[in-house]
């Protein structure tokens, strides 16, 4: 595969892997996502121009406006971002451990298992939002552990995880389903908009905890980036090169847990985010082959995957206030929509290169 | 790349010894004599017990007491659940023969997820509110997601993990579009909040009336497909050489699966796991032969069901838990042994 990759050497013997494509799309993808930022904290019943927002941002506005943008609408936008690229940095670890472009976090029963904890935490407890992310997030370790440990045979495999999270999510899902019809339906009502996915009222109380969330497992997880390449060739080829196959995917399998777990404590179960930005990122930096059926590396391309997934997020985001007005529907009905149609036409082609 | 060698085809068709056809035949006996007893208890348990003669005396003497009307309406719950089970564990049986995937269940390829779909659809835009209604609907829903799973996963060289996440992939936009429905128009979610968890307490006289004539008809062709399904598991190119017609055989398949499954789910619900389950743990002990598989299959799938159906009704007295939680709790683990399992896994 001709990539145009360059090497920056330095006289101390370190090297770094420059990938000139990766790097622009980033930048792109980080330009989409501030001007979608910017037109998001402008939209609303009190609408602000792109400029003023801007100059509030930076030197700040009249009190009103500064109110408005740093209180309400910034951290709304930046739980957007964090959740984005939390779901798209986990989709892409997943998806490299299972080997699998579609093994992402929905499909594995993870998004299910949050919603579980959340949903106990609305139906039988009547908890508030706080209390609603801590049942999430507790749901979501809870159903990684159990897939991790339901799976595990003298290490992990790729389709028996798939299929272990498929079990799992049916399980979950029905327990769900009971858990619903035992709500009153205002609860009702309230647990289905949770578990669409939505970022409506959210402020400074989730920022923080995404962002030290971050902080560590970021870091973490883009360090192990070489490691997880590797794993790619296959385990036996990986263990001869020296990496420790079972226990680099464990730790990157618990950061994707956590990470998905997190971002779905503060926003709900945000579908198809972590299926898709994976495989777009992916799309965007590799030239098109034509023909190569057969075993193409999926590559993990962790950096590119979580901003894909931040743009993607605040874009649906956008796109869904400016069609059906603003807190009309959540955030997760445009990106389940928009994956739905991406994802068919996956298949379609998956299918006919024989990948899936 | 996934572990995907082609499937061991393992059909004896060679007649069985006389002693071993005769044990398999008093097994199906023993089946049926089981399957009475469950559908007896399950008119007798509910939140209020009723001793057995009063059973009798209300399905054979109805003199309109109140527990005579009481047997009447656990009878029509009865039946029902008989024919969903049958049903469900046929199209399971029959799904899992024509795709050689030990995996196959209309609930995990998708097939009740584009039945709810449907149904929602029917109900909110189309202001469809009787099950005569959408019980079209739910068959529609039925037909299009099996075509779908079916092409997307590859009707050859189809691996258990292929097929499992087109159906995944499927079922979750669906329920994705299913959830928008809800937020939007709330009397909707109202109604399919307890329709999507699949229950027989909703079963009237109409409802077994109205969906009778479709399992009839799906048993009929499930049961005599028997033999060609059979052809087929030797692998394409011994079945043509057999004599089965390869298409007409799948065609005919998929269409009493859709049949079976989408009547099933358009009186009870979505009901997982007992596709998958029944014909499993048939097999282990009538081999691979269908023609054994299936009658066993049709026999012992309702007994799960009411007997399932039974426990939901007992376990949280007087309320009840519906009887596709409490499947697709006993059916998890079961679905997780089989993955584990190490020939499945290779299948």
């Amino acid at each position: 595969m001709k990539t145009s990759r360059t090497t920056l050497r330095t006289r101390g013997g370190l090297s770094f892997r420059l990938d000139p494509r990766a790097l622009t799309v980033v930048a792109l993808l980080l330009l989409i996502a501030l001007a979608a930022s910017i037109a998001l904290i402008g939209t609303g019943d009190f609408s602000i121009p792109p400029g003023d927002v801007l100059r509030t941002l930076l030197e700040g506005g009249d009190a009103r406006q500064e109110f408005i943008v740093t209180e309400l609408r910034l951290p709304r936008v930046l739980v957007g971002l964090l959740v984005g690229g939390s779901l798209g940095l986990a989709g892409a670890l997943f998806q490299s451990i299972s080997r699998n472009p579609l093994g992402s976090p929905d499909v594995l029963g993870l998004g299910q298992g949050s919603t579980a904890g959340a949903l106990v935490v609305i139906v039988l407890f009547s908890g508030g939002a706080t209390q609603v992310a801590l049942g999430a997030l507790v749901g979501g370790l809870v159903t990684g552990l159990a897939i991790y440990l339901l799976a595990w045979k003298q290490g992990v495999h790729g389709y028996r995880l798939v299929l272990v999270g498929i079990g799992v999510s049916a399980v979950v899902t029905a327990v769900n389903g009971y858990l619903l019809t035992k709500a009153d339906i205002v609860d009702a009502t309230r647990a289905v908009v949770w578990m669409t996915g939505s970022l409506n009222g959210r402020d400074w109380e989730q920022v923080r905890p995404l962002l030290a969330l971050w902080a560590v497992l970021v870091p973490l997880v883009l360090g192990q980036s070489r490691a997880l390449r590797v794993t790619e060739m296959g385990d036996d080829v990986a263990y001869a090169l020296g990496v420790r196959v079972e226990r680099v995917r464990l730790l990157l399998m618990v950061s994707a847990v956590l990470l998905t777990a997190g971002a779905t404590a503060a926003a709900g179960p945000v579908g198809f985010v972590a299926l898709t930005a994976p495989q777009l990122a992916r799309r965007t930096i590799l030239p098109r082959r034509r023909g190569s059926a057969g075993a193409a590396p999926l590559g993990p391309h962790l950096m590119t995957s979580m901003v894909m997934g931040a743009t993607l997020l605040v874009v649906a985001d956008w796109a869904s206030q400016q069609l059906f007005g603003a807190d009309q529907l959540p955030v997760g009905v445009v990106t389940g929509v928009l994956g739905g149609g991406y994802l068919l036409w996956l298949l379609v082609t998956e299918r006919r290169a024989g990948r899936i | 790349m996934l572990v995907d060698s082609p499937p061991e085809p393992r059909v004896d068709t060679a007649p069985a010894p006389p002693n071993r056809r005769a044990l398999r035949a008093l097994g199906l006996l023993v089946s049926v004599a089981l399957l009475v007893l469950v559908a007896l208890a399950g008119i007798a348990v509910g939140a209020r017990e009723l001793p057995l003669g009063q059973v009798w005396h209300g399905l054979f003497h109805d003199s309109g007491t109140y527990a005579d009307v009481v047997v009447h309406d656990r009878l029509s719950r009865t039946v029902l659940g008989l024919l969903a089970g049958t049903a469900l564990g046929l199209s399971g049986a029959v799904l899992q023969a024509l795709t050689r995937n030990p995996l196959a269940d209309p609930g995990l390829l998708g097939i009740n997820a584009g039945a709810s779909a449907a149904v929602v659809t029917a109900i909110t835009y189309l202001g469809v509110t009787s099950l005569s209604g959408y019980v079209w609907f739910a068959f529609l829903g039925a037909a299009l997601v099996g075509a779908l799973v079916w092409l997307l996963g590859g009707s050859r060289g189809a691996t258990p993990v292929r097929l499992a996440l087109a159906g995944m992939a499927i079922s979750a936009a669906l329920y994705g579009y299913l959830q928008a429905v809800m937020i939007m128009d709330g009397a909707a979610l109202d109604r399919m909040r307890f329709w999507t968890v699949g229950s027989l307490a909703s079963a009237t006289d109409t409802t077994i009336r109205q969906v009778l004539p479709f399992f009839v008809v799906g048993t009929v062709l499930a049961l005599a497909l028997a033999r060609p399904l059979n052809a087929m598991a030797m692998g394409d190119d011994t079945a043509r050489a057999l004599g089965a017609h390869l298409n007409r055989t799948r065609a005919l398949s998929m269409a009493a699966a859709t049949l079976l499954c989408g009547a099933a789910t358009a009186a009870c619900g979505p009901i997982v796991f007992v596709g998958l389950m029944v014909p499993h743990a048939v097999r282990s002990f009538t081999g691979p032969d269908l023609r054994w598989i299936l009658p066993y299959a049709a026999v012992l799938s309702p007994v799960l069901l009411l007997g399932a159906d039974i426990v939901g009704r007992v376990v949280a007295r007087p309320a009840e838990v519906q009887v596709g939680i409490v499947t697709a709790v006993i059916g998890g683990p079961v679905f997780l042994f089989l993955v584990r399992r190490r020939r499945t896994a290779r299948l």
